[in-house]
């Protein structure tokens, strides 16, 4: 398909600029101005609805396949979110309005969002009080620990070091290390879990604290995650929930209750704003009673006679890690979402995402292996090793799958695990949908060891087939200039 | 040939050979480079650098993974071979001669002692594997 | 809940055929550690939930004249925006890891990088960062890291907003950050040259910067430059449409809010930080890059690139901790500037350079209203000097139905008459001159 670039024709329009209506034209000094026009294409309207149509229909998405994407909770989002979002009185309202004098009172409904948002947050959670700043995930980890190092800082501690488990997210160790700390992976035990006695032994004065999620990223739950928390305190240190797997556990744990005291969610996953193609995202960030003080400003507060307001007095505070109140429109959709659900549909959403899981886990054992095959919580990792035997890779799996009309797992992570496929299926998929892609499962374990080259020459079906990652690294292109 | 005898080995798969004199020719095993795949990019040190022994000294790179190259003896960069970024297929073609990285001349000879030999590496490496 | 599609009967056959009862889903967690019921209220439908949310936008009034800007602007939106991005085969998509199955995506994203180097003049960019203020600190720390220096100058002319970001991810790293005070509206040279040395990584300017002021800031590229250091700007990119360029000024990293392109106010976010470079810092670029190649076929065809740069990959030695960005607003900008096109950005950018020029004259001829910064170029905003008190001038403005600026003492000290304000190309002749008809009768 051509670039929109090589779609332009000289003096095509595609928008009607609006006839100005003052009586100057100001004739900038040139030295100001650029020397040539920005070779944007030139394109109609329809040439390019059409371009970005065409565009789209060359994707995979919630709405067009099954897309069990192993820690990226890919669930369906509802469309009325989209439309709510989209509210004027919503869409079209300046950030700075309430910062002017007189200006909050004319954003009270967004106040109140962001107020009653953390509201509801901090009951989800069992935490003292959440930030709605942080616009994604790892945003919300950088967040979380540098308000770690800020309540460090205030107790005179010195701390260097931040515990991750070696099965960990990618986020964990690089957040902890951008906001200044050195890392340490704890190992797994045999059972996929982190194994206590190393942590134990690495436990001393210097570690600043403990990044965890729970269930982890094989999708077990850890049992014995109170204890851990507990040990990590026992040095003054904090523990950090990594909300990335909340949904497993969503309206019956709260990582709060666990032991945790600073957490961050990830509002595209849990709550089901869209994945928008990697973004936007929203990871707001809660925190217990002793790191109230370091939350970042501004905060919204209701005030006695029941109005909202920004709050900027936070001495301790850690600063200012957005432009204003965070990914507004994105938490939003969480919200409306949330007052859908109720507490009994939370309750619905972690126990439908651990039966769906738990089928496709029990439907696939005989197929493939896997090495932590207890009960396991919204997610579940096989291993493509004994489809290795006959050259099949995860990789070619992967490929099967889509052309069998299905979004392939998560490839390759937790690193933990030769060969990881990480299935995630969500509450919203019914049993026709598992059975439909547990069917073309098998089929590929069949085809693994009958025609693996069919697998090795998937996807065929695709708009492209196989692309040649080595090329697109060593002969980089990765803009069209003009 | 996946293990040179005259070599000396690194657990993350570094060799090292004797030059001449007090200098070390360092490179990447056969066996490494076969783990890694193609290689798409390459970062080495100028000559005249000094590193410690077990210090990193370069960055290997396939398209899905990326590794430090440490120093198997302490010294400092006396040449580096920059035919290797340029075009590190050779590395797969010849990786104990032509694809060679870096020359050091030693602050401590008798580190190479130390490390293991070939057939240590190759327990070594079934090992891992 | 409506969005679970299995049936209690559906539930209770799974369970049986993997040999579980409903309890033992979670059966793994110790009873202690489950919660109880939620103090939260039953769940809504949908004509609740719409009826409920449309009562709270209503308390949001939208319907002043607005010239409130500081970086985030109230400009034209094309309908056909919201028409392509809302393709749910792109917003129900996540970062595309599987590349068969994202080319859609992959090729927007590339387009966009090819859009963003083409205005401004650079080499190569990402596919995003969340916001202008975290691509700034991201730029930042990208030099330092480059340069392997650790010494940042950034004159008080950019936006205050990203200054204080700025200086809240920097608190525990060890970066020694040196403000210069602005010269008359403009980067501070003198200053700024005084502070240069082998230390420094990175000069941090903006342009047009935070007091809507023009400036060509070649000069101090090169003096970056002659000392090692990277020169990093923060930018407008629909002023790009007529403004001298970064690259044409030697910038070595470019960032900016992509917010102008096509992206609603949405009381501060989602929003889209960008960022470019030149092709010999890429390496050093945080975020997801999307670069073309060939498939198995000979097929053109886009990946993510040079992953070994990211967290996923490289962990604790990441140039970032970056992961999800703002692709869906990336994917808006594209289209916005699709439909714009080479003419329409140059145009829409006049078009606001005009209107704020004639705002200018009006206002300035109100008695006692002067313009702080004198005979210096304005692209869309301007600060103005009020006989009195610029806080409480707005607030009775408000009641009249105009957000006419943003107060600057909140900011910089001494400014406390001084009033920011921004024309888009939404204002009409006859909004401005109602402003400055109210404006003159307040004061």
């Amino acid at each position: 398909m051509k670039l929109v670039f090589e779609k332009s024709v000289a003096g095509r329009r595609g928008l009607t600029i609006a006839k100005s209506d003052v009586p100057t034209s100001i004739n900038l000094d040139a030295s100001l101005l650029r020397q040539t026009d920005a070779e944007l294409p030139e394109l109609s309207e329809l040439d390019v609805v059409r371009h970005f149509t065409e565009l789209s229909e060359k994707n995979f998405g919630v709405d067009t396949n099954f897309y069990p994407l192993g820690s990226c909770t890919m669930k369906y989002n509802p469309k009325v979110c989209e439309r709510i979002a989209a509210y004027p009185g919503f869409a079209h309202l300046h950030p700075l309005l309430p910062q002017l004098r007189g200006g909050g009172m004319l954003t009270q409904g967004a106040l109140e969002v962001i107020y009653d948002m953390d509201m509801v947050l901090r009951e989800i959670c069992g935490m003292s009080a959440f930030t709605m700043q942080p616009m994604a995930g790892a945003h919300g980890e950088l967040t979380g620990i540098m308000m770690m190092a800020a309540y460090h800082q205030d107790r005179g501690n010195h701390k260097t070091t931040v515990l991750v488990p070696d099965s960990a997210h990618g986020t964990n160790p690089a957040s902890a290390s951008i906001a200044g700390y050195g890392i340490k992976a704890v190992p797994s035990d045999e059972n996929g879990l982190m194994c206590i006695d190393a942590l134990k032994e690495m436990l001393n004065d210097e570690v600043a604290g403990i990044m965890l999620t729970c269930p982890n990223t094989l999708g077990l739950f850890n049992p014995h995650v109170r204890e851990i928390c507990d040990l990590v305190h026992s040095v003054d240190g904090l523990a950090y929930y990594d909300g990335a797997n909340l949904n497993a556990i969503v309206g019956r744990v709260r990582p709060g209750d666990l032991g945790f005291d600073i957490v961050h969610l990830n509002l595209h996953k849990t709550f089901a704003t869209p994945h928008g193609g990697g973004g936007p995202g929203s990871g707001p960030v809660g925190v217990v009673d002793k790191l109230v003080d370091y939350l970042p400003v501004s905060t919204v507060v209701k005030r006695s006679d029941g109005t909202f307001a920004l709050d900027y007095d936070k001495p301790k505070t850690i600063g200012y890690i957005a432009p204003f109140y965070g990914n507004f429109g994105v938490f939003l959709r969480a919200y409306v979402y949330i007052l859908m659900a109720g507490k009994e549909g939370l309750e619905r959403i972690s126990e439908n995402a651990v039966l769906n899981a738990n089928y496709i886990k029990e439907k696939l054992k005989p197929y493939y292996d896997i090495e932590h095959g207890q009960l396991c919580k919204h997610e579940c990792v096989f291993s493509a090793t004994r489809q290795v035997e006959n050259g099949v890779h995860a990789l070619d799996v992967a490929k099967g799958l889509i052309d069998a009309g299905y979004h392939p797992p998560t490839m390759y992570f937790p690193l933990i695990v030769k060969e990881a496929l990480m299935i995630e299926p969500t509450e919203c998929e019914s049993k026709e949908t598992l059975d439909g892609f547990i069917n073309a499962m098998i089929e590929i374990a069949k085809k693994a060891e009958t025609e693996p080259e069919t697998l090795k020459a998937a996807p065929i079906s695709a708009p492209v087939g196989r692309l040649d990652e080595t090329k697109a690294a060593r002969e980089l292109n990765i803009a069209s200039l003009a | 040939m996946l293990i040179d005898a005259d070599a000396r080995y690194l657990e993350s798969h570094e060799w090292v050979k004797k030059a001449d004199g007090n200098t070390f020719t360092v490179g990447l095993s056969a066996y490494a480079i076969e783990q890694l795949g193609d290689i798409v990019y390459m970062e080495l040190p100028e000559a005249g650098a000094e590193f410690a022994k077990g210090d990193a000294f370069g960055v290997i790179e396939s398209v899905k993974s990326a590794a430090d190259m440490y120093m198997p003896i302490g010294g400092k960069i006396v040449d580096v071979n920059t035919a290797v970024p340029d075009g590190p297929d050779m590395l797969k073609a010849d990786a104990y001669n032509a694809g060679w990285l870096i020359k050091i001349e030693a602050t401590d000879a008798s580190q190479f002692e130390t490390l293991m030999d070939e057939a240590a590496y190759r327990t070594f490496i079934e090992t891992e594997a | 809940m409506p969005f679970i599609s299995n049936t209690d009967a559906q539930r209770a056959e799974m369970l049986a055929e993997i040999g579980l009862k409903n309890e033992d889903l979670f059966g793994d967690v110790p009873a202690e550690l489950l919660c109880g019921d939620l103090n939260l209220p039953a769940g809504m439908g949908e004509q609740e939930v719409r009826n409920r949310l449309a009562e709270i936008a209503g308390k949001n009034y939208i319907h002043l004249t607005s010239f409130l800007g500081g970086g985030f602007y109230d400009h034209f939106i094309p309908s056909a925006v919201y028409a392509t991005i809302s393709r749910s085969e792109f917003y129900t998509a996540y970062t595309p890891y599987q590349p068969e199955t994202s080319q859609g995506t992959l090729q927007a994203i590339y387009e966009f990088q090819s859009m963003i180097c083409r205005l401004t003049d650079m080499e190569a960019s990402n596919a995003s960062m969340y916001d202008g203020g975290t691509a700034l600190y991201e730029a930042m720390t990208m030099a330092l890291r480059a340069t392997r220096r650790n010494k940042v100058i950034i004159d008080d002319s950019v936006n205050p907003i990203y200054r204080v970001m700025l200086h809240s991810y920097s608190r525990n790293l060890k970066i020694d950050m040196v403000e210069t005070k602005n010269h008359e509206g403009l980067a501070n040279r003198d200053a700024i040259l005084k502070e240069l040395d082998n230390e420094t990584g990175a000069v941090i300017l903006q342009n047009p910067n935070f007091f809507g002021c023009i400036d060509d800031v070649t000069d101090i590229a090169e003096a970056a430059h002659a000392k090692g250091a990277l020169l990093i700007v923060s930018c407008y990119p629909l002023a790009l449409g007529i403004l001298k360029t970064p690259g044409e000024m030697g910038a070595d990293i470019v960032t900016g809010e992509g917010q102008s392109l096509g992206l609603p106010m949405s009381f501060g976010g989602p929003y889209l930080g960008f960022m470019a470079t030149r092709k010999k810092y890429v390496r050093n670029l945080p975020g997801r890059i999307v670069g073309e190649t060939t498939d198995v076929n000979g097929d053109r065809g886009y990946v993510l690139t040079l992953q070994t740069r990211e967290q996923h990959i490289r962990r604790d030695k990441a140039t970032s901790n970056i992961c999800s960005n703002e692709a869906l607003c990336a994917l808006a900008a594209t289209v916005y500037m699709s439909l714009l096109g080479k003419q329409g950005l140059k145009e829409t950018a006049q078009l606001c350079a005009d209107k704020a020029s004639y705002a200018y004259q009006r206002l300035t001829a109100i008695p006692g209203v002067e313009p702080h910064f004198h005979a210096k170029w304005v692209f869309n905003e301007m600060v103005l000097d009020l006989p009195r008190d610029a806080a409480d001038v707005i607030g009775k403005l408000i009641e009249k139905g105009y957000a006419a600026g943003f107060p600057l003492s909140r900011y910089y000290e001494g400014m406390d008459n001084s009033i920011l304000v921004a024309v888009t190309e939404k204002r009409t002749k006859q909004q401005i001159g109602m402003l400055a008809e109210e404006l003159e009768a307040i004061l």
